[in-house]
């Protein structure tokens, strides 16, 4: 498009028939375009965590398989929102616990850098919305009972086999409605002692 | 509805037969009534329609979608929209001038509803067909702006009152070089009759007055631009204009008297495309959907319908000319910016009303040529309609162009 030629009567009405001539055919054009919008969440062609890089820091996920429960992850998370139990001791030794509230989790990633094995990763998994905020707790141990026996590091080895990436956390996460989970109910609460007999006997002294 | 009305009268205790004034009665209560009709029927249903329109237009100049959820294209949207406004709480600023504020919104309604009693909207079927129609329109339009000025002062608010102004001043301005192309296109009709102007042109594109000569040409972009600038759309939306009054005169309305606002602009859109039609592209006419042709079919009485079928048909004739009309109102909004104030206020008065002026004397001189040289009459038509197709086909091939240079492959899907 040509600068704009004087400044005059004339030259304004035709500077602004043509600059409107050009303006309205460029909007008509871009009527037949393609639309660029991505129509998150339902109609996408693949789900957008399949879109995403590799590195992305999504949910954190860890393979109880080759966690050695050196508790590094625990210790390195700066706002706790990794909890780790372990029983026993020798070889008797089992973890009873292993809870992530990524509802907490700020996606820092420390906890990843120093897990030796590489068992806990961060995956694409982003949606985090969901009507029971206890849903985002992730528990890896389903069975506290019985337990996870820690993983015993072979000398000279220096990679280990992880299941593939979100194929643990696709079981455990729960769709964005879903009721919260049912605690066991709370221990019946101690009989009362019978000790305010003794109050009685104090004011007698008093008296 | 005349039994209706004599009850009125008899309830005013007087005698329907020998009143003096029962006619002007009998007007008042019709013309009740047509606003009625008009404001729970056709109103919110094409105003509504428009604003999703609006919204698809829209999103697709920004290459996005638009709603798309809520019925096929998302046509239900303008129903949520309008539950939603009609839901919301009615309220009134507690320093408001309470009865100009109630007022408001009502004058605007009635204006807009007394100029669709004028329009022709299908063959015969015009509410009052009166000699005076265009000056009548010229004068209820005016209406809207006491509406809009009452409704700024009466908030009480900075934002509302300058936009009032602001809208005062341009309607008024702007009202100038509509009523001049009127007067160039009723000196060529010869009536100030909607309907004798539709009946003076013919169905054929060379026989509307957009071609009838250069000086019509020209009054059409006029009457463009100055009713854009009428009915408050961008580039002259400086009433409303949100980066600096908020939402002008609107802005301390809420729920259904918002909504009436909101109505009305919207509606205001298809009355002006409906004028335009009117005077500038031959009405409810199209070859072979006109008078002359459907008359003999009428008369010949094989069939009693074909009136009220030619009726509903030419309704769709000129529907689909005004929604060409509408849609190209609503591209405009997506294509230029907002005027500055001094420069609308300069557009119209060193621009629009000289060559109005300029356009209604010129007309007038052809006219009296034609009179005297009535083989002269062909002499523009046929060259202007050559002129216009030739410049429609020169945008469609500009803006064939800017769509190859993008690279992007034409795209109909999500519309």
């Amino acid at each position: 498009m040509r600068a704009q030629v004087g400044s005059g009567y004339f030259a304004n009405i035709k500077n602004s028939t043509r600059t409107i001539w050009h303006g309205m055919s460029i909007t008509l054009s871009y009527m037949f375009r393609r639309p660029i919008t991505v129509q998150y969440p339902d109609r996408t062609e693949v789900p957008v965590r399949d879109t995403l890089p590799d590195r992305y820091r999504g949910f954190l996920e860890v393979d109880m398989d080759i966690c050695t429960a050196c508790q590094a992850c625990q210790k390195d998370c700066p706002i706790d929102c990794i909890r780790i139990d372990i029983e026993g001791k020798g070889k008797e030794r089992y973890m009873t616990r292993f809870d992530i509230d990524i509802a907490k989790c700020m996606f820092c990633g420390l906890c990843t850098e120093n897990c030796p094995t590489g068992a806990i990763q961060h995956t694409p998994e982003f949606e985090a919305s969901a009507l029971a905020m206890e849903n985002l707790t992730f528990r890896f141990i389903s069975d506290p009972v019985q337990g996870v026996p820690p993983y015993k590091v072979e000398k000279g080895v220096d990679s280990y086999q992880r299941k593939p990436l979100g194929s643990i956390l696709s079981g455990i996460i729960k769709p964005w409605d879903a009721p919260p989970p049912v605690f066991p109910d709370p221990e019946p609460e101690p009989e009362p002692e019978a000790a305010p007999e003794a109050e009685p006997a104090l004011e007698a002294d008093a008296s | 509805m005349q039994a209706f009305a004599d009850k009125l009268i008899q309830l005013l205790e007087h005698d329907p037969a020998t009143w003096e004034y029962t006619q002007i009665f009998y007007a008042g209560v019709m013309l009740a009534f047509i606003c009625l009709l008009f404001f729970v029927l056709v109103l919110p249903l094409f105003a509504g329609i428009s604003t999703w329109l609006e919204r698809k237009v829209s999103a697709r100049m920004q290459s996005r979608i638009g709603p798309n959820r809520a019925g096929p294209h998302g046509f239900f949207v303008w129903i949520a929209d309008g539950v939603k406004l009609f839901l919301k709480e009615d309220l009134i600023p507690a320093e408001a001038d309470h009865l100009l504020f109630r007022l408001g919104p009502h004058l605007v309604m009635v204006g807009l509803c007394a100029s669709v009693v004028v329009l022709p909207f299908a063959a015969g079927s015009t509410i009052a067909d009166m000699n005076l129609a265009l000056f009548y329109l010229m004068a209820v339009t005016s209406i809207e702006v006491v509406g809009i000025l009452v409704s700024g002062w009466a908030s009480n608010s900075k934002w509302s009152l300058l936009g009032g102004f602001r809208s005062a001043a341009q309607i008024i301005s702007y009202e100038i070089p509509v009523a001049l192309t009127f007067m160039v296109v009723a000196l060529s009709a010869g009536t100030l009759s909607l309907g004798g102007i539709v009946a003076a042109q013919g169905p054929w594109p060379w026989e509307w007055y957009l071609v009838h000569s250069p000086m019509h040409f020209v009054a059409f972009f006029l009457y463009a631009t100055a009713a854009l600038a009428e009915g408050n759309r961008t580039p002259f939306d400086l009433p409303e204009a949100e980066s600096e009054l908020v939402s002008g005169f609107n802005t301390e309305y809420s729920g259904f008297r918002f909504s009436a606002f909101f109505m009305a602009e919207f509606a205001n859109i298809w009355i002006m495309n409906i004028v335009g039609v009117v005077l500038f592209f031959g009405g409810w006419q199209l070859p072979f959907l006109n008078d002359r042709f459907t008359a003999p079919i009428i008369a010949d009485g094989a069939f009693d319908g074909w009136a009220l079928v030619w009726t509903f048909v030419s309704l769709l004739v000129l529907l689909a000319k005004v929604s060409v009309g509408v849609f190209v109102v609503l591209w405009l909004r997506w294509t230029l910016p907002r005027l500055r104030i001094d420069q609308m206020m300069a557009l119209c008065w060193k621009y629009l009303v000289p060559v109005g002026i300029l356009l209604v004397i010129l007309t007038a001189a052809w006219e009296l040529v034609l009179y005297e040289v009535p083989s002269l009459k062909w002499m523009f038509p046929g060259l202007l309609t050559l002129v216009s197709a030739g410049l429609l086909f020169a945008f469609l091939r500009q803006t064939y162009r800017n769509f190859e240079l993008s690279g992007d492959t034409p795209s109909l899907e999500n519309f």
